[in-house]
């Protein structure tokens, strides 16, 4: 099977959807001859042209705004947000029209709209081009948030993204984009709502999404040196989520632990806590931990920044601490 | 372009009295107790029946909160309306929307935001994929004054104007973004003005003139649907009554002003024209009137009786 990158993956994803469905088309700033900030779309405009692969103004509350218009008479947009960081401006568009124009009208319209965004620390980027906003969106009802951890994933997950149609904030990592792994050249797609088993384990389960799943499974990998099983969740979306998933590890192993990259505090992490906390209490022998980012900025100096971010080892202390090692 | 007649004047006539006639009965409700807000548009009327005289059914339009007249300009069912005033699982909206975000997808009126100038960049996005499929239809956008200072707008605008989109752009100015007046927030004298910054043709037309608007929108109507691009068309006018039920517009303009905009009812002024012109009668124009008035009250039975939606029924329609 052949290997190819997340960022590889994605392109096949949107290049699949665009030949498959005339009504997809992408818009977004410096996506075309650029093949955008992280070359996601390299090479599709020489395959689509210039009406599909449209490049916008600088102007994120148009292109969300155009997204939801162009959605409304026909068309299924895909519009990439180049940083997370930059999705505030596009955040009204996105949370009082995308996500409440179906609910607002009864019902009456399909919003089949698709926010590729990216975000993540790790680069030195700075505070204004590293932050994890995922649970901003997660809290909106109408939306869909998807966060993939590796190229297969991503693939599948996007095309099911696009064939959705509710509006979906698929966050990428930008960490993520060189990582390779096998992606089957025959097509498939993979449902939203569905999480996966990462890593099984009976010792303690990590729950987690986007890079922090290979965080979770470097850590795994060390603990298991000393003897603990771990378990590592993805649970690839954040809405709609994979509950019987969680719940299920969780019973079988008795300890949970949720990793995210944001800032701990109000993160969807803590979304995933409450849950435990709610439905699986009775088959906890440990209180659930989180790990998460400090409650900080995103230093640009990378000392800082390493101090600030979720890391394995963080994850692996956490978890030496919780089996009381 | 020929002088629009007598019949074209008489549906502008019927559509401006509904405007006002539906607004009226609706404030006449909410005093008597509807919920929420309610946003009227009344001294406004000219503006949405003149430009959606000339529109076709496959157009599109989308308003604000003060959005009853275009909405009825477009063809909405007066009696769904008032359904969803009254918040009952027959109006618009379910009686989820309300006043401000009542749609009717089916005669291609897309809807209205509460959050102004949000319309205009979804405007655009109608008239992107409206132009990609080929297709000669065109997106009308009603917004007031104070949209134009909105980040909303200036994107919206700088985006059709690039991408040559078939979007008519029209701003009722009512000289208010809610009490504030337009001097006190804008260096220019005139708005059509901003068109200028996006290298796009922008009018200005007596917003009281149903017949000076309607001609205006014709041209510009035409223009967008051959290709032109977008064109912003300001038609100035005035909001006799306030902002909002609990406003009684008095604290922030004088007197003098509001009577001496209430001379100038559009819709007193289009019935001078047409019976000067004798292109129709009083008795005709009565006619038309008291039908509105019936229809209105079938409108009003209709919500009343129609049945309230169960609050379990809230949680539907999140969700496709």
């Amino acid at each position: 099977m052949p290997e190819l990158t997340f960022r590889e993956a994605l392109r096949e994803a949107l290049r699949e959807e665009m030949k498959r469905d005339p009504k997809v088309f992408m818009m977004g700033e410096e996506i075309a001859e650029y093949g955008g900030s992280y070359k996601v779309s390299q090479g599709l405009l020489e395959e689509f042209g210039h009406e599909r692969i449209r490049n916008t103004p600088l102007a994120e509350a148009a292109i969300a705004g155009a997204a939801l218009g162009a959605s409304l008479v026909g068309l299924r947009p895909v519009a990439e947000i180049m940083y997370i960081d930059f999705s505030f401006i596009a955040s009204d568009q996105i949370i009082n029209q995308i996500a409440k124009l179906r609910y607002m009208t009864g019902g009456m319209v399909k919003v089949p709209v698709v926010i590729r965004t990216q975000g993540g620390g790790g680069v030195a980027a700075g505070p204004h081009h590293s932050q994890s906003l995922e649970a901003i969106f997660a809290h909106i009802p109408g939306l869909y948030v998807v966060m993939p951890s590796n190229a297969y994933d991503a693939k599948g997950l996007l095309k099911s993204s696009i064939r959705e149609d509710n509006p979906v904030i698929f966050i990428e990592h930008k960490k993520l984009y060189g990582e390779s792994c096998e992606v089957p050249e025959k097509e498939y797609t993979i449902p939203l709502g569905k999480g996966d088993i990462k890593r099984e384990g009976k010792d303690m389960s990590i729950i987690t999404y986007s890079r922090c799943v290979n965080f979770a499974l470097e850590a795994a990998a060390e603990l298991a040196k000393d003897g603990i099983e771990v378990e590592v969740v993805d649970v690839r979306t954040l809405k709609p989520l994979d509950e019987e998933i969680i719940i299920s590890s969780v019973q079988k192993t008795g300890k949970a632990m949720v990793v995210y990259e944001a800032c701990r505090t109000g993160g969807f992490g803590a979304e995933i806590a409450a849950l435990i906390g709610e439905k699986a209490f009775d088959y906890l022998d440990a209180p659930i931990r989180r790990v998460a980012s400090l409650d900080s900025p995103v230093s640009f100096n990378p000392g800082q920044e390493r101090y600030i971010l979720v890391n394995p080892e963080k994850i692996k202390a956490a978890a030496l601490e919780m089996m009381g090692k | 372009m020929p002088e629009i007649d007598a019949a074209k004047l008489k549906e502008i006539y019927t559509i401006m009295v509904k405007i006002r006639f539906f607004e009226e009965r609706a404030i006449t409700e909410y005093r008597k107790g509807l919920p929420g807000f309610v946003h009227p548009s009344i001294g406004q009327e000219a503006v949405p029946a003149g430009v959606c005289a000339f529109l076709r059914k496959d157009d599109y339009t989308i308003t604000t909160h003060r959005g009853h007249g275009d909405i009825i300009a477009k063809g909405a069912q007066l009696d769904r309306m008032m359904a969803e005033l009254f918040a009952r699982k027959t109006g618009y909206c379910k009686g989820k929307g309300g006043s401000m975000h009542i749609a009717d997808v089916e005669r291609n009126i897309l809807g209205a935001t509460g959050i102004v100038g949000d319309g205009i960049p979804i405007a655009a996005g109608v008239g992107a994929a409206l132009k990609m499929q080929g297709r000669d239809s065109i997106m009308v956008a009603f917004f007031g004054d104070g949209a134009t200072n909105s980040g909303a707008f200036h994107e919206g605008m700088g985006l059709a104007a690039a991408w040559c989109l078939p979007v008519l752009f029209v701003c009722q100015n009512n000289q208010y973004q809610q009490s504030t007046p337009t001097r006190d927030y804008c260096r220019l004298s005139d708005i059509a003005d901003r068109a200028k910054g996006y290298g796009i043709p922008g009018m200005s037309v007596d917003g009281n003139d149903a017949v000076a608007v309607a001609e205006v929108a014709r041209e510009a109507i035409e223009r967008c649907r051959k290709g032109e691009g977008p064109i912003l068309i300001v038609a100035n006018t005035y909001r006799t009554v306030g902002h909002h039920m609990g406003d009684p517009g008095t604290s922030y303009r004088p007197k003098e002003e509001v009577e001496a905009w209430k001379k100038k009812d559009p819709i007193k002024r289009l019935r001078q024209q047409m019976v000067g012109n004798k292109m129709a009668t009083d008795a005709e124009l009565d006619e038309i009137e008291n039908s509105v008035l019936r229809e209105l009250d079938e409108a009003v039975k209709f919500a009343q009786e129609s049945p309230e939606p169960t609050p379990e029924e809230a949680l539907e329609d999140i969700y496709a």
